[in-house]
């Protein structure tokens, strides 16, 4: 059975707009690159030959479609809900990430770009980015802000392992937002041969059009999944949301179903009546960040304030433009989660499904306990379930007190 | 150049008085709050007195994607310091009053939309600046930024790219009020040993689209460079070099490589 979306036409927003947010705020030396860009994305866009490398990729490589768990033992906890895992984590990889990774790399390499540059935050991105520049043959730098290269050691490691160099970012708060700082001024200097591939769905345009056409796959295939599986559609479609690719790349098939209830869950951190939280819809404010305008935290005079979060993948002060829009429409929802919250549910998923989830996700995981809890056990909840946690056992681990004493030397 | 009325470009003016008895203009960037406010006045003023045309007064910012390390250097001090938007206002204000010397202010374009464009506008012309060099806007995103230098009369330069087409550096040249910024070399702020032949084959570019002042900026640090440059420009842009002579050397050292910059202009 298929169930036909409405023609309400959300899907078909292109940019380089969403509403008032969007756009390209960038310095003139790289507008001829996200020109060519553009219209390299726009041919391969209508060529069916790119949507058929792609897709052979996608199911010789990265393991798609990826499969829907029921995860019951888990939604006791969740208001007896039923609750649907869309299994990103399982991707090769270990996150949504090398589904924007693997379209951008086939973009550059039909644009004659040699040289892949990614920022990274949990290392996710940038180990997806190391991996399609090894696939393709080409040089590889991933900037890394040094705060996120000491949380998660294990990714530093394995992209070298895979060849890349990684470039700490001593700058600014050494986090995700000045990794792209580097990024961008690393391709102003070497736009001839580079490609920045980056890794969410903000920035310039057509930034974020482009990682969320390439991230829209989750949400097709889970859209049908479901459909097959429940024989109708969720109540409510789950993410958490950094700069927001995999809750687009969820909830973008969505976007025309006016019953499907799209919830996005940020970065509480300590709580957003504190200062140390990453929740950008909602305690930020429209401005101009990364080369759009979109929603961010800031303060009076717009610069940019420092985000937190435990998950080094939420710790960023914007999101993309798109989000601010659905947001500003009301076609999503935005709501904190804290870091405790979201350790929690982490365990919570650990122990009742043997599953470990990433940080991040865990934070889309509480929010659907609280929204199990509201809607109760007749609604059926699809969560994304964008990575898997092996990158975070020792952050976890410590958080919850786990290490003996010394493993690690 | 287009706009709604023909307006006196006070930065425009400044650039075709060098013509008289030197090879063209000197432009010097420095940060506002840098080591202090009181200290970035003092060496803003003597920039002028030891021979820079244009000043030109870098505001600092959280994310300054196209400044490199001796910039973001310095204006994370700033911010560190307690930098305010307001400060910016402040200095043109205080520098104005002891030098004649146009004042552009260098910006990001986050901070101009939180403060309001059209209130950025008028306290800048409160405070007898002339106008906004900015890095991260271009013509076809800034309709808001055009319409309220035109209200106000305030000066404003885009820049030109070596990987601009011709199309776009025409909309630079029309749009820009002041003179053309041209980027010497693909890359961030910072002194090179060598400019490349790029700058001048883009000065030629903007010539044929119509530009009467281009300016050359990003990598200048020498005398020599500045003699090369305006051999071919109307102005050469020091930035780098001078906050780097002001971070070790002080006010002092700073008027010192100002007056040597200076001599680069000469006929
Ligand atoms: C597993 C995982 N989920 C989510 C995110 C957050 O990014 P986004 O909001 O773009 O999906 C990251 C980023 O590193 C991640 O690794």
């Amino acid at each position: 059975m298929t169930i036909e979306a409405t023609p309400t036409h959300l899907r078909d927003e292109q940019g380089p707009f969403f509403g008032e947010f969007g756009g390209r705020f960038m310095p003139e030396s790289l507008i001829a690159a996200l020109d060519e860009l553009s219209a390299a994305y726009d041919v391969a866009k209508a060529d069916p030959e790119f949507h058929r490398e792609l897709a052979e990729l996608h199911r010789t490589y990265t393991g798609r479609p990826s499969i829907i768990t029921e995860v019951p033992r888990f939604a006791e906890h969740a208001g007896g809900a039923r609750i649907l895992l869309k299994r990103e984590d399982l991707n090769h990889t270990g996150s949504h990430k090398i589904c924007n990774v693997l379209g951008q790399a086939l973009i550059a390499k039909r644009i004659g770009k040699t040289r892949l540059i990614a920022e990274t935050g949990a290392g996710q991105h940038g180990v997806a980015t190391a991996t399609a520049a090894a696939l393709f043959g080409m040089e590889c730098v991933v900037y890394m802000g040094e705060v996120d290269t000491e949380r998660q050691a294990l990714n530093v490691a394995r992209m070298r392992l895979l060849g890349a160099t990684v470039i700490p970012v001593t700058t600014g708060t050494r986090t995700l937002k000045d990794a792209l700082n580097e990024a961008f001024r690393d391709w102003v200097a070497n736009v001839e041969n580079t490609h920045y591939l980056l890794g969410t769905v903000a920035g310039p345009h057509p930034f974020p059009v482009m990682v969320r056409d390439f991230v829209k796959v989750i949400g097709e295939e889970a859209r049908q999944q479901v459909i097959d599986l429940t024989g109708a559609l969720p109540d409510a479609v789950v993410a958490c949301v950094g700069g927001g690719s995999n809750a687009i790349g969820i909830f973008h098939a969505f976007l025309d179903d006016p019953d499907v209830a799209l919830h996005g869950f940020e970065a509480g951190g300590d709580g957003v009546d504190t200062l140390r939280h990453a929740a950008s819809i909602t305690m930020g404010r429209p401005g101009v960040l990364h080369g759009s305008r979109s929603i961010m935290l800031q303060d009076e005079d717009g610069q940019t304030v420092d985000s937190h979060s435990i998950s080094a993948g939420l710790d960023y002060p914007g999101v993309g433009p798109e989000h601010a829009w659905l947001a500003s429409i009301g076609r999503a929802t935005y709501t904190p989660v804290t870091d405790a919250a979201a350790m929690q549910a982490f365990r919570l998923l650990c122990q009742t499904e043997g599953i470990i989830p990433a940080i991040e996700s865990a934070h889309a995981l509480a929010g659907a306990i609280e929204l199990g809890r509201t809607l109760g056990e007749k609604a059926t909840i699809l969560v994304n379930l964008s990575g898997r946690g092996d990158k975070d056992v020792e952050t976890a681990g410590a958080y919850f007190g786990v290490l003996d004493a010394g493993a690690g030397a | 150049m287009t706009g709604a009325r023909v307006v006196e470009s006070p930065v425009a003016s400044a650039i075709e008085a060098t013509r008289q008895n030197r090879a063209g203009a000197l432009i010097g960037y420095l940060p506002v709050g840098f080591p202090t406010l009181d200290e970035s006045v003092d060496a803003a003023v003597a920039l002028v007195e030891n021979g820079v045309d244009v000043l030109e007064l870098g505001i600092p910012y959280s994310d300054p994607v196209m400044d490199g390390p001796v910039i973001q250097k310095a204006t994370q001090a700033s911010l560190d310091g307690g930098f305010r938007l307001r400060d910016a206002f402040t200095a043109v204000e205080r520098i104005r009053a002891r030098v004649d010397a146009p004042v552009l202010l260098m910006t990001y374009w986050n901070p101009v939309v939180q403060y309001g464009v059209g209130r950025f506008a008028d306290d800048l012309v409160s405070a007898g600046g002339a106008g906004l060099i900015t890095p991260d806007l271009t013509v076809d995103s800034g309709a808001d930024w055009l319409a309220e230098s035109d209200r106000t009369g305030l000066d404003r330069v885009f820049l030109a790219a070596p990987t601009s087409t011709d199309e776009r550096l025409r909309l630079a040249v029309e749009n820009s009020r002041g003179f053309v910024y041209t980027v010497s070399t693909m890359g961030t702020t910072g002194a090179r040993a060598e400019l490349g032949a790029a700058a001048e084959t883009l000065v030629g570019r903007l010539r044929s689209v119509g530009s009467v002042r281009a300016c050359v900026g990003i990598g200048v640090s020498t005398p020599e460079q500045i003699a090369e440059i305006l051999g071919y420009a109307d102005g050469a842009i020091v930035g780098s070099a001078l906050v780097r002579a002001l971070a070790d050397d002080g006010v002092a050292g700073v008027a010192r490589l100002t007056a040597r910059l200076a001599s680069g202009t000469a006929r």
